[in-house]
């Protein structure tokens, strides 16, 4: 137990004089954390719009000052017509374009019916997607109530069918705030690079400068010389991880709905299976230029499948099988559960049990494979 | 001159000798545009819904019928009250639940008016929006059927037409994105620790007692990492047009100009990052944390810089990847031409030149 | 069964082979190195020497043959063995961002020294390398020479009864190599084997014993004397370039 300390105090000593090192583990995820947070943003807002209204009625105009009241969309111009909208499009000035017909109130009121047209950039596919869900269901909510004013002035008396008016709630996240939602997540991610990438890398310098050697031919035991490199990181992501969690609260309001605790409980195993992987990485690498690219080549994938950017739920069976085996994904998913829905211990139980089973397998295939013999 | 290639092929002779790092060179595109091609994606479809049913009569049984019957749900339970709501939700069982009240039927025939109450599990905002827009239309078109009205009035029907990306598909956006990716990736990174590496291990000075210029040193040391990004530039070009069909509306040498351009942008950051350390960690972490996160985040990449605070936007605009990406979009898929993206090429250019400049500065302090 | 007040050769090893694939790297060497012996272990880079102090000190599991070292046997007993046995690599085996001090202590805690014993071998060692104003000091900082004794005064720190120096000498300056081998005589005299390789063909005349490796096979054995006599040799260039041409 006591060479364990030693290895622990010289880990700590050759970290903290690290000129180098000690802003990339104290100051970089921070600002991470304040860049991921603001920009790590699918709340799709200021979609620029090209306006050509061949209409000039009052209802015409009503409809484009209800489009920019939402609060989603922003004016850009008035083209002449859709040839000089389209070259607005092409060089990114607006990105949908409304096209309200000429006659558009008369034929409305006449034959009951009228098209309006809309054009969208559709490159960004989601955000395309998003935006024409915004303005179809501002134009459905305009169209409702100048049919009522309509009744209403003309007196008509429609027979009246049954109706079912559906009113909706948000739990958890009344105020729809994103950030809610993906600060939890990033909080995971900066665990992880401290983790995972560190770790791996650390042990495999000692290869490259030759002191493993030295450490070989002592009696040192091959865990406590593990545990002793490991350990470091355990604690450093740890502290990172409340650091981060006071920090979201205190900066960006975040309120946490669930036990703290928890999080560190699962945390706390999760890191253990991000050091064996750094741990497996370093027994197959004999440079520190390897180890970080098979570190980042697994942590593009982990990331990519983890359901931070897009809900596990969306993708294809095969993806969402490999998430199975994403530690990743399974912290945050408990972490999302945890803070914002203040899911308890029984509810993430099923997950510690997993993310234990995964440090277990884990780290015996890392120790196995170390050696201190070749 | 000789002299000058003989580095060449011992640079290239290290890179090809690393089995592994090259596997991952060539792995890594490969997998990241079939992920963002198949597996991330935005459409939801077939989620979990708790029913509420606290009627209990032949319209909420028709009613839960429907909901289960459509692509976008799957009843996961019906219970009678919404004590255990809470519940399904913190276990993760349901995304949304629908509370039908009691005497629906009832209402719904003889008052001509029924409730019926959403509740959607919000810690994913827009999945939780496009939940309650798709539920909500379920209902609606549930009273339609059950219930046809007359003809509506004065009834506004939308046309929207997508541009460029009719089936709105995301890899039209991700396979710039990826080539930008990676190309900061092999060029900046791999040169910036390669350079490093000679430094750490003491090699470098010895490099640099050699006849050679140190910029032919450096050079030297890039011109693989050049060939290798370039090529990896192309697969993932190959594996976009051929593989998810994204189109290619332009004109291939201003493209390949293109990309030879920004790699250079990406070698001189790398260069630069090599000079302001000596140590491989640091370097991997700068390169990570300086370029390879604001490549993915800021540039517009995954996240649409508009929605972005103005300090951020502002940001993104010394970003190179921001410019390069614009650049690819508009060429691949608008189908722009030279006088198009000449804006966008002077930046990339005078980043290059900038970084270069520095980079030559630091170099000569170091050595003085 | 105490290695100490025991007969025991420090190291014999018997055929002691390593192959790698279809190379043998070491190939059946057989020789004995009592106590108290400074042993010298000399041939060309990649004779194998490395590979043979590598299998001694259980870095590396020989492919067959047998050898013990401090009494205790190579295939079985490598953690006896290493506690008994100090290691100083060709490749400098410091930690560079450590100080003097924190490099001393750290050691000693790995092998389980106490406190007040770490404490006492760091006065000890830094007065006899008059170190003492660079006990705080980054190893980085100091010249390769002082680092090069630091090192070998490290590998002693847990009194071992063999230490194995692998080219310890290498790239340092004529007069701290001289130096160098006074503390190796002062070590040998308080009853320490001392294992060394070395490409230095003067620094064999050092050795109380000397074997000279090619192609991973001994092909001379004996005091440099008696080496010189046998293959009518002015120096011990002189032998081992006879030797190289021989075989």
């Amino acid at each position: 137990m006591r060479t364990i300390l030693f290895i622990l105090q010289k880990e700590f000593l050759q970290i903290f004089r690290n000129k180098g090192m000690l802003p990339i583990i104290f100051f970089l995820p921070l600002i991470q954390l304040l860049i991921l947070a603001y920009a790590a943003n699918y709340d799709i807002k200021n979609i620029t719009v090209d306006i050509i209204d061949n209409d000039h009625s009052l209802w015409s105009e009503r409809l484009t000052h209800k489009i920019f009241a939402s609060g989603y969309f922003k004016y850009h111009g008035t083209p002449q017509n859709i040839p000089s909208a389209m070259e607005d499009i092409k060089d990114d000035r607006a990105d949908m374009i409304l096209v309200i017909p000429p006659d558009f109130e008369q034929n409305l009121i006449r034959k009951n019916k009228q098209e309006v047209q809309i054009l969208i950039n559709a490159i960004n596919g989601m955000k395309a997607g998003i935006g024409s869900g915004y303005i179809q269901s501002i134009l459905q909510d305009y169209n409702i109530r100048i049919r009522k004013e309509w009744m209403h002035a003309t007196a008509v008396e429609t027979q009246v069918s049954p109706q079912i008016n559906v009113t909706d709630a948000y739990w958890y996240n009344p105020y729809m705030d994103y950030k809610q939602f993906m600060v939890p997540g990033i909080l995971v991610v900066l665990v992880t690079m401290i983790g995972a990438f560190l770790s791996g890398m650390n042990i495999v310098r000692e290869k490259e400068t030759g002191t493993i050697d030295q450490l070989n031919v002592t009696p040192i035991r091959k865990v406590h010389f593990i545990i002793g490199k490991l350990m470091p990181f355990w604690i450093i992501a740890m502290a990172e991880l409340a650091f981060g969690l006071v920090f979201s609260w205190w900066f960006f309001h975040l309120s946490y709905a669930g036990n703290i605790w928890l999080i560190f409980l699962f945390a706390g195993i999760y890191l253990i299976v991000m050091l064996g992987i750094g741990l497996l990485i370093s027994t197959q690498t004999q440079t520190q230029q390897q180890a970080m690219f098979i570190t980042w080549f697994f942590f593009v994938i982990f990331l990519l499948l983890s359901g931070l950017f897009t809900p596990v739920n969306s993708m294809p069976q095969w993806a969402q099988r490999i998430t199975l085996f994403n530690p990743v994904a399974w912290f945050i998913k408990v972490i999302r559960m945890v803070l914002i829905k203040g899911s308890g211990f029984s509810d993430i139980l099923p997950y510690l049990m997993i993310i234990t089973l995964f440090a277990l397998i884990i780290n015996s295939i890392a120790i196995l494979t170390y050696r201190k013999k070749s | 001159m000789s002299v000058f290639f003989s580095f060449i092929k011992k640079e290239s002779r290290h890179i090809i000798r690393d089995k592994r790092t090259l596997l991952i060179l060539f792995g890594m595109p490969l997998i990241m545009i079939i992920l963002f091609g198949y597996a991330i994606r935005n459409d939801i479809g077939n989620s979990k819904i708790v029913v509420v049913d606290e009627a209990h009569d032949p319209y909420s049984a028709q009613l839960i019928a429907e909901i289960n019957a459509s692509k976008y749900f799957e009843v996961s339970r019906i219970v009678g009250n919404e004590a255990s709501l809470n519940h399904e939700f913190q276990q993760e069982k349901a995304a949304i639940a629908i509370i039908i009240p009691p005497d629906f039927s009832h209402r719904l025939l003889h008052l001509k008016t029924a409730q019926v109450r959403l509740v959607a599990d919000a810690s994913d905002p827009n999945t939780a929006t496009i939940l309650i827009n798709y539920a909500t239309a379920i209902v609606h078109q549930f009273q339609q059927r059950l219930f046809p009205s007359a003809a509506i009035s004065l009834y506004i029907q939308p046309e929207i037409r997508m541009l460029y990306n009719p089936a709105m598909k995301s890899v039209y956006g991700f396979v710039p994105g990826v080539m930008t990716l990676i190309l900061m990736l092999v060029s900046a990174m791999m040169t910036a620790i390669t350079i490093v590496k000679e430094k750490e291990t003491g090699t470098m000075e010895v490099l640099l007692a050699s006849p050679l210029q140190p910029p032919l040193i450096v050079l030297g040391k890039i011109t693989p990492y050049i060939l290798l990004s370039f090529i990896n530039a192309l697969l993932i070009l190959g594996f976009g047009i051929l593989l998810f069909q994204v189109p290619m509306r332009g004109s291939w040498f201003l493209l390949l100009a293109e990309c030879v351009l920004f790699t250079l942008t990406a070698l001189s950051l790398g260069i630069l990052i090599s000079t302001t350390t000596s140590n491989q960690q640091t370097a991997m972490m700068l390169s990570l944390g300086g370029l390879l996160m604001p490549t993915v985040l800021l540039s517009g990449f995954i996240f649409p810089l508009k929605s972005m605070p103005v300090i951020l936007q502002w940001f993104a605009n010394v970003i190179p990847a921001k410019w390069f990406i614009i650049i690819l979009k508009n060429i691949m898929i608008k189908g722009a031409g030279w006088h198009e993206v000449w804006a966008e090429t002077g930046i990339l250019s005078a980043m290059t030149v900038f970084f270069v400049i520095i980079s030559i500065k630091k170099f000569k302090t170091r050595l003085s | 069964m105490n290695y100490n007040s025991s007969s025991i050769p420090a190291i014999q090893a018997e055929s002691l082979t390593k192959e790698f694939g279809d190379f043998t790297a070491v190939d059946a060497i057989t020789f004995q190195v009592e106590k108290g012996e400074i042993f010298g272990f000399l041939g060309a880079n990649g004779a194998g020497k490395t590979t043979a102090i590598r299998m001694l000190c259980g870095l590396l599991q020989p492919t067959s043959g047998s050898a013990t070292v401090a009494g205790f046997d190579v295939f079985t007993q490598p953690e006896e063995i290493k506690k008994n046995i100090g290691y100083m690599s060709q490749r400098f085996s410091l930690y560079e961002d450590l100080t003097v001090k924190e490099n001393i202590r750290f050691y000693g805690g790995i092998y389980g020294l106490s406190n007040e014993a770490i404490k006492e071998k760091t006065g000890i060692l830094l007065e006899r390398l008059k170190l003492h104003n660079e006990a705080g000091s980054l190893v980085k900082r100091l010249p390769l020479g002082w680092k090069q004794k630091l090192a070998f005064s490290v590998s002693l720190i847990h009194d071992p009864a063999i230490v194995f120096l692998d080219e310890p000498t290498g790239g340092v300056d004529p007069v701290t190599r001289r130096q160098f081998w006074e503390m190796i005589y002062e070590t040998a005299y308080g009853g320490v084997t001392i294992f060394v390789t070395t490409h230095y063909m003067d620094e064999a005349e050092y050795c109380h014993r000397i074997s000279i490796m090619v192609n991973g096979k001994i092909v001379a054995l004996g005091p440099p004397s008696g080496l010189k006599n046998k293959l009518n040799a002015d120096s011990m260039n002189q032998v081992f370039l006879k030797l190289v041409r021989q075989s």
